[in-house]
């Protein structure tokens, strides 16, 4: 509730909230919690953690989240994600993808959030990004394990290569360990924004610098708070 | 009771009264003709698709008495869209409030659709609803279809094309991006329209 209110005041442009072992757990994220977050926040708000059903999605936007964000349900039963579209529209569900690469390219990875229970999905992380959006996903977002936790940058490489097929709005996670590594991303992957957890959390970087310095850097972003846009 | 929020079945009515609740207004949601006939200002929000919130609001007659309301009313996102005649997802016919028809966002220049994030208002002419608003003003925006910039255009945004950001003719206003999740920005809106009377 604390890294809420001060990430809404130092400037986020959306805050998404990962119940990372909810799947594994067979449980989904807690509503009530979501509600208390929604009623301090101001900016877009994702939820994501165990979301299986329509029904699960509908609690989850009713307690006052913006969009739901599916990864393990999703890849376990492919049709839930045109169910959402198709009840909520496109703009709500965003689909995560835990990416890693293996000898034979990048595969989707299923219960990330328990290290003991994390299995290779068997599908083709190029093939499952075209497919998500033929089901009507409204925007991804690729969580590159090799880099994720290692902030030593985003996976420009992986990032790019899912940039070439994926037509709606593409996040990038894992890497962040530096402003740098946000504004190479932005220039080199040409996402449509950038996710990071850790780094904020322990105050590494704080979002207000990180807003200031992209903006030098000629990258379009919405000003920290209470700085004018030039 | 300071607005009246129609429920038009969809979900995510929360964020928006989260957002009233923080300016400390007073709202109700309902899709009660009479209450709704004698709210202050009406809020028409939505999420969904067009042909689904049309039928919504025919079933419970909300679609009839919208057009002859008087008091200021505000449709945000899908809500802005239903006010005008028709509109291309799912070829439905709207509330016809407003003229012009909602077309389908043309990915320009390599833009993805929807268009999601945050974008920057070009205030157009002057209006109480864009009070302490300055051109550059970023606010929130999730949509795949739009209206394109007429003399009913109060402020526009570009995304490739150029797009209408706030519309109004007499007492109806819309918003096609989501004052209640645009930080200050979306909350002076909101402010600006519980102002009005």
């Amino acid at each position: 509730m604390e890294l809420a209110a001060r990430y809404r005041d130092e400037g986020a442009d959306e805050l998404v909230f990962y119940d990372i072992t909810a799947s594994p757990q067979g449980r989904s994220v807690d509503r009530e919690w979501v509600s208390r977050v929604a009623r301090v926040l101001d900016i877009p708000f994702c939820v994501a953690g165990g979301i299986r059903s329509v029904r699960d999605a509908e609690e989850i936007l009713n307690a006052g989240a913006e969009k739901v964000s599916i990864n393990s349900p999703a890849l376990a039963n492919p049709c839930l994600i045109d169910a959402l579209s198709a009840r909520f529209g496109a703009q709500c569900v965003v689909i995560g993808i835990d990416s890693q690469l293996t000898p034979r390219g990048y595969r989707a990875y299923q219960f990330s959030g328990d290290a003991q229970l994390t299995q290779e999905s068997g599908r083709d992380v190029l093939a499952w990004v075209r497919e998500v959006q033929e089901r009507g996903a409204g925007e991804i977002v690729l969580n590159c394990m090799g880099s994720d936790g290692v902030r030593k940058g985003y996976d420009i490489e992986q990032l790019r290569k899912v940039r070439e097929v994926c037509r709606v709005p593409l996040v990038a996670s894992g890497g962040a360990g530096a402003v740098e590594h946000f504004r190479d991303v932005f220039a080199q992957a040409a996402v449509d924004a950038a996710l990071a957890a850790s780094v904020f959390h322990s105050g590494s970087i704080a979002i207000t610098d990180l807003k200031r310095n992209l903006r030098a850097a000629g990258i379009a972003v919405r000003p920290p708070a209470g700085e004018m846009h030039s | 009771m300071d607005a009246v929020i129609i429920d038009s079945g969809g979900a995510n009515l929360a964020s928006l009264q989260f957002a009233f609740e923080r300016l400390g207004a007073k709202t109700r949601v309902s899709a009660d003709p009479a209450e709704i006939t004698s709210a202050a200002r009406v809020i028409l929000p939505g999420v969904g698709s067009a042909a689904d919130a049309m039928s919504r609001l025919r079933k419970s007659g909300v679609a009839d008495l919208l057009p002859s309301l008087t008091q200021p009313v505000l449709g945000i996102c899908l809500g802005m869209q239903l006010l005008f005649e028709r509109s291309d997802e799912g070829n439905t016919d709207c509330l016809g409030i407003l003229p012009d028809e909602v077309k389908r966002l043309q990915p320009a220049q390599g833009r993805p659709v929807p268009h999601m994030g945050w974008n920057q208002l070009s205030p157009v002419r002057g209006d109480p609803i864009l009070e302490g608003i300055a051109a550059g003003d970023y606010v929130y925006f999730v949509h795949s279809f739009a209206v394109p910039v007429t003399d009913l255009t109060i402020a526009s945004a570009d995304y490739g094309i150029a797009l209408a950001a706030i519309v109004r003719r007499g007492n109806f206003w819309g918003t096609q991006f989501h004052p209640e999740r645009s930080a200050a920005t979306g909350a002076r809106v909101l402010a600006n329209f519980l102002r009005l009377s």
